[in-house]
């Protein structure tokens, strides 16, 4: 067969999927096919380019064209334009250098585009084909940790990088992985959190729809570090193409040897299975995740013992975001010295972001840590859609609210540290002047309430306070005091509750407190005299009379 | 290895494993708690217990924290203070402002938290949505209005007794403590011990209070109103008026029953001994067709007094029926009789006969409740109370139970011997058994020391002891040589085990006693709050002192049993007693 000309990579994650994506990439193939390109233009399915709001995207490489907002009908007027005449449609590419970078660009900012460590391959390779995988350098760093590396020279090497968890707290990779390697125990296990269930974040989405493969790669090689034999990816329910594509991929690496017993002759055995989460917010706590995948109900156990000692099953178990293993495959290839040069120290490498709110192109990408909010902003989300900025969440709806005077920190956490903040879980919302705090803060709260899991007190009664409390400011009939007694229990929850799902609405609640104390103190009524509380019971009890 | 650590800037050495909250009960520090009851649960999550823990960032719970060598614990700094205080205020806000009418008024633990902690206000607001209470069984209340979550219930219902009818639904603020798939607790699975209500911290879970229907009884001129109390009343009742667990009032118990109006003071005692003889014979009949006649019987037998392991079998082990023995419990025994025997002996008409109980036990009025129990042509048992109601009675009625003098029973059913007394704790009914069978058997009295019979004293949850016949009497030469082999549980959990091996057939067991509540009826669900192992080994201490200061050890040396067989019942077994001393069982449906 002719080496084909040209290829056409439609994306197609979870969100295209329902909106037609895979009518589109027939539609494209039988168009090709019908004007006789089929020798020369080949048609793909590939994961997400980045963009979220372009409806279904398509790209043709190599020219590196990309299609917005396709649709069937679109299709035969795109073939015969674009391929038979050799004229691209402009009025439906799509504009932006964030969209399949070149490595060899620079960004608007004049900074060196340094090329992606964890979407390199979303976008531009068929998720559910192996060979496109080992293709681009896919399993390499497994051959060479299985047959160059000791697992304690794996686990120095991912200490060496600098690593920090990617699920939201930025616990350093390679101590965590240093206390399960420690452990003398007779099974051990590797949990894949794909539990992602922070309002706004599906990053985690899109790489497992996009390069799968590296997920797995990065579990086998934790696998090898920490001596576990077997592997659980924890992926909620709603994720299904998620599923089906890490499935699928455990499949191609079973069958390529890539998973299973003496894997590449080196008598290390490891496999995968996938278990599937019922989309509780809780279960991303990696305890109560363990819980959930042991059958039970999805609560957070005490610690100690912590899972490193006795995980699932009572045995050791390591668990680690599906970002964070994603990142894992590029360090042992390329060292931990190279992973170290990019982005901030403190915290090396990229990190993958959802951007959304009211910009002009919302969607995925991968940037050094040593960006900042107004980098994201400018450079990759093309600037304010309408309106001016106003704020912007920083890491889902635990994250805190950041107005402009936070625009040039860079995104890391040692830097927002500095200035009281915290990274989170991957997901930025930026806001123009149309959103008031009160009620932004109100729907952050009803997201708390409704996932609280109600095993511990403070974050049970504590969050259904804060929906009331957010309730009364929105509504402008706030007690004098509200702000002050917001400002107290989420400093104490974030003292007191079982685990960092109670410890999150300071986040949120102190940020605004901060930024926009007039704005809330505009929500409270100064004449309003708090009841006494048994009143307010009585009241309460003879309404649902 | 010995760790040694500094609370509030004492010097601690304590084992190992020791948790923060027990190290500095050892230092002198009561840190309160409240979800964690020693032995049951400690699921950290009511967040009552916190501490300040040098280098950590959170607050920790000292429940469940261990210690670690160096570690520097401040229990009151302001961290730790405000911490709890803000835990309890968040509980007081979604919790029912209505102690002045609340059952536990008085003697709640939230009450206490809340007073111990200086709360004078609660700020936040109080959101949460009324739900119906549930009063669908005989035995409990549940109010889920009062309801803080601590799941000490779940945990009970669950681990110590094996049930599981208690569990959480639904999730955050919505979470209520379901009953089994339904709201209600007729809905579920559940054998009505009240292991839930004894653990309860609050006002949430109650027994179905009968005190109102007794004042009526006692009341009503046309009644004669008869009194019996169950063996493990009287090691209890005295916690009811502030005296240490193992103090036994039988005579001021007495004393305060007659002040409150009974017509005759009896006790449960009378048809304890005489289930002995009862259960004795059916045992020994049973040992008789298996070895002489070699005809169908099933073995072990397990006993029958205790109203929770009734249901308990009837929901899970149908098969295992034929093994219980026959005989009502020594309550539904008493209620017959009362009606009949009483009545015929004073020339009463019994339509105007009112039995009252006082039990230990909420699932006893289930039990009075049951279809079966109306052998005396009446309602055997009218009403049933527990220790705790009957402390309320006494204390409304205004008896200074401190001032009591000592008295004593009615005759002839107020009449027991020791091995009545030693049925309210676990193994108290073999022994009681062993004493009456080896004599009857050997004609010798029981060969152990005081009587006792060690091996299945304590508080371990399966026990088992062999007991080998020689020289034995003509009538009972089959048994020659024969060692029998007992066993004893107590707390479902164990009766699971046993229920397991014996449907596996193993354990090669001849009688098995089971009660359903741990510690047996001294640590029933109706007893005085809290019922820890200390106390358990207090009151059981207590029975034990009851039954060697008596005279009558054995059952069969009851006066007042010989004279019941020779005016009225005729002999062991017999038709009467099996009119009257003996019931069936039927399998039921689980939910």
């Amino acid at each position: 067969m002719a080496k084909p000309r040209a290829y056409v990579m439609v994306s197609v994650d979870a969100d295209t999927v329902v909106i037609g994506a895979r009518e589109v990439k027939t539609r494209l193939a039988a168009e090709i096919g019908t004007c006789g390109l089929g020798e020369e233009i080949r048609v793909l399915e590939t994961g997400s380019f980045g963009p979220s709001d372009a409806g279904i995207v398509a790209a043709v490489m190599p020219e590196g064209l990309v299609y917005g907002n396709l649709t069937p009908e679109r299709i035969p007027q795109l073939v015969e334009e674009h391929f038979v005449k050799g004229r691209p449609v402009s009025a439906w590419l799509l504009a932006g250098e964030h969209i399949l970078p070149d490595p060899e660009t620079t960004d608007s900012r004049g900074q060196q585009y340094f090329g992606r460590i964890v979407l390199d391959n979303c976008g531009r390779i068929d998720p559910d084909s192996i060979e496109e995988y080992i293709a681009n350098d896919g399993y390499f760093a497994l051959g060479k940790a299985l047959t160059e590396m000791t697992p304690e020279a794996v686990v120095e090497e991912v200490k060496d990088s600098g690593l920090r968890g990617r699920g939201g707290a930025g616990f350093p990779t390679g101590l965590k992985w240093s206390f399960c390697a420690s452990e003398k125990a007779d099974m051990k296990y590797v949990i894949c959190n794909a539990d992602e269930g922070e309002p706004g974040t599906f990053k985690d989405r899109l790489i497992m729809e996009g390069d799968p493969h590296k997920v797995i790669e990065g579990m086998a090689l934790c696998g090898y570090a920490l001596g576990a034999t077997q592997g659980y990816v924890y992926i909620r329910g709603e994720y299904k193409l998620s599923i089906e594509r890490i499935r699928n991929a455990i499949e191609a690496a079973r069958e390529n040897g890539l998973l299973g017993k003496d894997i590449m002759g080196s008598g290390f055995d490891f496999d995968i299975a996938v278990k599937i989460g019922a989309g509780a917010y809780v279960c991303g706590e990696e305890t109560a995740l363990i819980e959930s995948m042991e059958g039970k109900r999805g609560l957070p156990r005490v610690k100690p013992p912590f899972p490193a000692k006795a995980g699932f099953r009572g045995k050791p178990t390591n668990v680690n975001n599906v970002e964070t293993l994603a990142n894992i495959p590029f360090i042992i290839r390329n060292g931990a010295a190279q992973f170290h040069g990019i982005g901030d120290p403190g915290t090396p490498g990229t990190k993958v972001y959802t951007v959304l709110g009211h910009i002009n192109r919302a969607g995925l990408i991968e940037v050094p840590t040593s960006v900042t909010l107004r980098d994201v902003l400018e450079d990759y989300a093309g600037g304010m859609r309408s309106g001016s900025f106003k704020m912007a969440q920083l890491g889902g709806t635990a994250g805190d609210l950041l107005d402009a005077s936070m625009l040039d920190v860079p995104l890391n956490y040692d830097s927002l540290a500095k200035n009281g903040h915290s990274l989170g879980s991957g997901a930025i919302l930026f806001m123009n002047e149309t959103i008031k705090v009160c009620d932004f803060l109100h729907a952050c709260m009803k997201f708390f309430a409704h996932e609280s899991c109600g095993n511990c007190n403070p974050c049970r009664n504590g969050m259904a306070a804060l929906l009331e409390l957010t309730a009364r400011l929105k509504k402008g009939e706030g007690y004098p005091g509200d702000i002050a007694l917001m400002e107290e229990l989420v400093m104490g929850m974030q003292s007191i509750a079982f685990c960092p799902l109670g410890q999150s609405p300071a986040a949120p609640v102190l940020s605004a407190v901060r930024y926009f104390r007039d704005e809330l103190h505009a929500g409270i009524n100064v004449d309003a005299v708090r009841p006494r509380p048994e009143h307010t019971m009585r009241h309460l009890m003879k309404l649902a009379s | 290895m010995a760790i040694k650590l500094k609370i509030d800037r004492q010097d601690v050495e304590v084992p190992e494993g020791t948790t923060v909250l027990d190290a500095a009960a050892e230092a002198g520090v009561h840190i309160p708690t409240l979800c964690h009851v020693p032995k049951v649960t400690s699921p950290g999550s009511c967040r009552v217990c916190l501490v300040e823990i040098e280098g950590a960032r959170t607050l920790q719970p000292a429940c469940v924290t261990p210690v670690t060598e160096g570690m520097i614990v401040r229990t009151h700094s302001k961290r730790a203070r405000q911490g709890r205080q803000m835990s309890v205020e968040l509980l007081l806000a979604n919790h029912p402002w209505d102690c002045n009418a609340c059952v536990r008024n008085g003697q709640c633990e939230l009450q206490t938290l809340a007073q111990t902690m200086g709360i004078t206000d609660v700020r936040f607001p109080y959101t949460r949505e009324e739900v119906p209470v549930d009063t669908s069984t005989a035995a409990v209340v549940r109010d889920m209005n009062k309801c803080i979550l601590c799941r000490r219930c779940v945990a009970v219902c669950q681990d110590v007794q094996g049930v599981g009818s208690l569990a959480p639904r639904a999730r955050g603020f919505d979470t209520v403590i379901g009953a089994g798939a339904g709201e209600n607790l007729c809905d579920a699975v559940c054998v009505q011990c009240g292991q839930c209500a004894a653990i309860c911290p609050v006002g949430a879970i109650y027994e179905q209070d009968a005190i109102e229907d007794v004042w009526r009884a006692l009341d009503d001129p046309e009644k004669h109103v008869v009194v019996q109390t169950a063996p493990a009343i009287r090691a209890a009742l005295g916690e009811c008026f502030g005296l240490e667990p193992g103090t036994c009032v039988t005579g001021k118990m007495v004393a305060a029953l007659r002040r409150l109006g009974f017509a005759k003071v009896f006790d449960t005692n009378f048809t304890a001994d005489l289930t002995i003889i009862e259960e004795g014979h059916e045992l020994l009949t049973r040992l008789k067709t298996a070895l002489v006649d070699k005809g169908e019987v099933s073995l072990p037998m397990f006993t029958s007094c205790s109203p929770g392991w009734i249901n308990f079998m009837e929901y899970f082990y149908p098969g295992l029926l034929p093994n219980l023995s026959s005989c009502k419990s020594p309550q539904q025994m008493f209620g017959a009789l009362a009606k009949t025997y009483y009545a015929e002996k004073e020339g009463i008409d019994p339509k105007n006969i009112v039995v009252v109980s006082v039990m230990p036990c909420t699932a006893k009025k289930f039990e009075a409740d049951r279809e079966e129990m109306v052998d005396s042509g009446f309602k055997d048992v009218d009403y049933v109370l527990t220790t705790r109601e009957l402390g309320r009675m006494i204390q409304e009625a205004g008896i200074d139970f401190m001032k009591l003098p000592d008295e004593e029973q009615d005759s002839p059913m107020g009449m027991s011997t020791g091995a009545a007394d030693i049925f309210a704790n676990t193994g108290g009914v073999m022994e009681a058994a062993l004493r009456t069978v080896y004599e009857v058997v050997t004609g010798r009295e029981l060969p152990m020391e005081k009587l006792h019979v060690a091996p299945i004293q304590g508080l371990d949850g399966l026990k088992e002891v062999a007991l080998t016949f020689e020289k034995c009497q003509p009538d009972w030469s089959f048994l020659e040589g024969v060692t029998a082999k007992v066993a004893v549980a107590h707390g479902l959990s164990n009766a699971r085990k046993v229920c397991d091996m014996v449907a596996d057939g193993e354990g090669g067991y001849h009688f098995v006693e089971v009660m359903c509540c741990p510690g047996g009826c001294i640590g029933g669900g109706g007893q005085p709050r809290m019922t820890t192992d200390e106390v358990r080994q207090s009151r059981i201490k207590a029975i034990y002192t009851e039954d060697e200061g008596r005279t009558m050890r054995k059952s069969h040396e009851n006066p007042a049993v010989t004279q019941i067989y020779a005016e009225f019942l005729g002999e062991p077994l017999g038709h009467k007693s099996h009119e009257l001393l003996h019931t069936h069982y039927h399998a039921k449906e689980p939910v």
